[in-house]
């Protein structure tokens, strides 16, 4: 789970990371009373989670509080890049001085948690990397030895950090260590990390990503869902426990495995170009499935409305396609005459002829088996592009 | 041969009195994989029967090693618990560790990972994969043994069902070992471990590499078969249609690049040799093409 900006601050500071005040606001009014008990010059900050948002005119200065509201009002509502901002933070103002950057991340290829440290921070630091990677020190840290103080001030000086600020800078990388590893972070990103005018180290922008496999030891991180964002449809999927996500074609997708109904996505879109039509969403049932998580899922493609057709494709491993098939026919039960798009179903694997043999006995309308992924998946675009 | 498993492998189930490894027990036992007990900590002194067979439990994989003689393990040990299973076996020095668990912490995953690295005695495979098989031979995880049997081909791939499914595709030819190493972010065992045994395996002519978005690994892979696998590879990589990722930050950016797409995968191996198909359908054609060519 990715997290706002202001969550991110909040984190920070629960783990003693310098930040600034700050506070978030839903309405221009909250913003000037924010903006008023903080007094004195504040930033009013789009809160969405995508990059590029000042440049998009979604973080301005505002000189007291009345202004906090005029400028908020501006900002609230606004689209950045297809994600509509329904929250600013308003923060209070510092005079900067210098601007680094720190980030702790996992580190997929060599399969440990890399730190990087730069004195040259900003909103150019990809560039940076690119053209002057002396400037920014990566060092790999191995999971079970952490950091040290004696690390931290080694990376610290590798990032060619100006020796007046090195023992602070380490103090930050030591306490955004902690905070990685006891809130299950797969990345925590400053940027920029700030020296003031008057010589203080300030966390001034955040970026932090969870491991949701690690929510069952955090039961707080529940808090941080952004259920606003949610398509209701995804919303209603997550509730069945679903791994669900829309699309914007016509081809109802539901498989099992991760990969197989990315699989099935790709096989949907080639076969959909003859017809102009695309994949509608991405459906996983996962494994060992039940006819109930199978009905669920059916229940909610054929609830988008931009569905025109569903193509059903499981190889059964542990799932059992006979309980796909009674699944298929449980959900047409009880859906009854609202279910009015073809399905088309692909059975192959764990208890393939019964599951046929089920679908074949229900003989419903609206329900055509194919014996192989491709040509089902021609059947369900060419039926979507009727 | 075939490659890590064989029928020499005796196997211990981590979390075996689970119903999830009774199950799976069942099911290995069926095809003739050799178990030789199961570890649940607390319930060491008894036994369990699966299919007709009576297996002592132990409460440490050490106490299970000494008493049977195991040299694999297999873990179905939910996720909270599962760190600990894993670093047990680690420590007993089991020479396979095969984690089928899904939904490890990743902290906890690099955790145990660094800790096999550093003793360098154990090969572990996943987490949060099928297994592996080598048809005929033994079964270790939750890949369905009737899918096909013995041939040539060795397969290597990230996603369980696609395993499944091109091992249905080319099933009349058969398999030396398919493995399924999972797509977590943090795994043991990768696709350049599989590819360099079974370039070494004699009885494998063949390979078929499976992937998909996220990651750099079929990249790696693509270099390392251009420096080392002298054995046809054909490859297959799904989610060129997956609504793409964004990016939190820039770190993700700094360390990765562009790679992680789908096309920057294909071109990678394509620029190593390998013959990538667009579907499982087509993947499977072109290995039928190489062996009959």
């Amino acid at each position: 789970m990715d997290l706002f900006e202001y969550q991110a601050r909040d984190l920070f500071e629960a783990h003693n990371i310098p930040v600034l005040a700050g506070a978030v606001a839903t309405t221009a009014d909250e913003a000037e009373r924010a903006a008023a008990t903080m007094g004195g010059k504040v930033v009013v900050k789009a809160q969405v989670k995508v990059g590029g948002r000042g440049k998009a005119g979604g973080v301005k200065l505002a000189l007291d509080a009345a202004d906090a509201r005029s400028k908020a009002e501006a900002i609230l509502g606004m689209d950045i890049k297809g994600h509509t901002v329904h929250k600013v933070m308003i923060a209070q103002a510092a005079p900067i001085a210098e601007e680094y950057y720190m980030a702790i991340l996992l580190d997929r290829a060599n399969r440990n948690f890399l730190v990087m440290a730069s004195v040259a921070g900003g909103m150019e630091i990809e560039e940076v990397a690119h053209t002057q990677p002396e400037k920014l020190a990566r060092v790999g840290i191995d999971p079970n030895n952490g950091i040290s103080r004696e690390k931290a001030l080694e990376i610290v000086k590798a990032g060619q950090f100006p020796e007046g600020v090195v023992n602070d800078v380490a103090d930050v990388l030591l306490k955004l260590w902690a905070a990685f590893v006891a809130e299950d972070a797969t990345l925590m990103e400053i940027n920029p990390l700030v020296k003031t005018e008057d010589g203080r180290i300030i966390a001034l922008d955040g970026k932090v990503t969870l491991d949701d496999n690690a929510d069952f030891r955090h039961p707080a991180h529940a808090d941080l869902v952004d259920h606003a964002a949610a398509n209701p449809l995804e919303a209603a999927a997550k509730e069945k426990n679903l791994n669900y996500v829309k699309l914007d074609g016509e081809v109802g997708v539901i498989g099992n495995g991760a990969g197989l109904v990315m699989s099935t996505l790709d096989v949907v879109a080639y076969a959909g170009e003859k017809y102009g039509v695309k994949p509608a969403n991405f459906l996983d049932i996962g494994g060992g499935a039940s006819a109930e998580v199978m009905a669920d899922g059916l229940s909610i493609i054929l609830g988008d409305a931009d569905v025109r057709s569903v193509f059903v494709n499981v190889f059964g491993g542990i799932t059992a396609c006979d309980a796909v098939a009674n699944g298929i026919v449980k959900a047409l039960e009880m859906l009854g005459d609202k279910a009015t798009k073809p399905i088309v179903v692909r059975l192959d694997g764990n208890n393939v002829l019964e599951g046929r043999r089920i679908l074949n006995e229900a003989a419903h309308p609206l329900v055509q088996q194919l014996d192989t992924m491709d040509g089902a998946a021609a059947k369900a675009a060419e039926l979507a592009a009727k | 041969m075939a490659i890590f498993i064989n029928k020499e492998s005796k196997v211990i189930v981590q979390g075996m009195t689970g119903s999830e490894g009774t199950k799976h027990t069942g099911r290995m036992l069926k095809y003739g994989t050799n178990i030789v007990g199961g570890v649940t900590p607390g319930k060491g002194g008894q036994s369990v029967e699966i299919e007709g067979k009576t297996l002592p439990v132990f409460n440490s994989v050490a106490e299970a090693v000494a008493a049977t003689g195991a040299n694999a393990s297999v873990v179905f040990v939910p996720p909270k618990f599962a760190k600990a299973a894993v670093m047990d076996a680690i420590d007993a020095a089991l020479p396979l560790v095969v984690v089928i668990t899904e939904g490890i912490p990743v902290h906890d995953a690099a955790v145990f990972y660094a800790h096999a690295e550093s003793k360098g005695t154990t090969r572990l495979i996943g987490p949060n994969c099928p297994g592996l098989i080598s048809p005929g031979l033994s079964n270790i995880g939750i890949i369905p043994g009737d899918i096909t049997g013995p041939g040539r081909i060795g397969l290597v791939s990230k996603s369980g069902t696609l395993t499944y499914q091109m091992m249905y595709e080319l099933r009349d030819i058969g398999f030396s070992t398919a493995v399924g190493i999972g797509g977590d972010p943090i795994i043991g065992t990768t696709h350049i471990d599989c590819l360099r045994a079974f370039q070494d395996d004699p009885d494998t002519d063949a390979i078929v590499m499976i992937g998909e978005i996220g990651g750099d690994a079929e990249e790696r892979a693509a270099a390392f078969i251009s420096e080392y696998v002298t054995k046809p590879v054909v490859g297959y990589v799904a989610g060129f249609t997956a609504p793409e990722g964004k990016t939190m930050g820039h770190a993700g950016a700094i360390v990765s690049g562009s790679s992680g797409t789908a096309e920057a995968k294909k071109v990678a191996l394509e620029a190593a040799g390998v013959k990538v198909g667009k579907t499982p359908s087509e993947t499977a054609a072109l290995m039928r093409a190489i062996l009959n060519g």
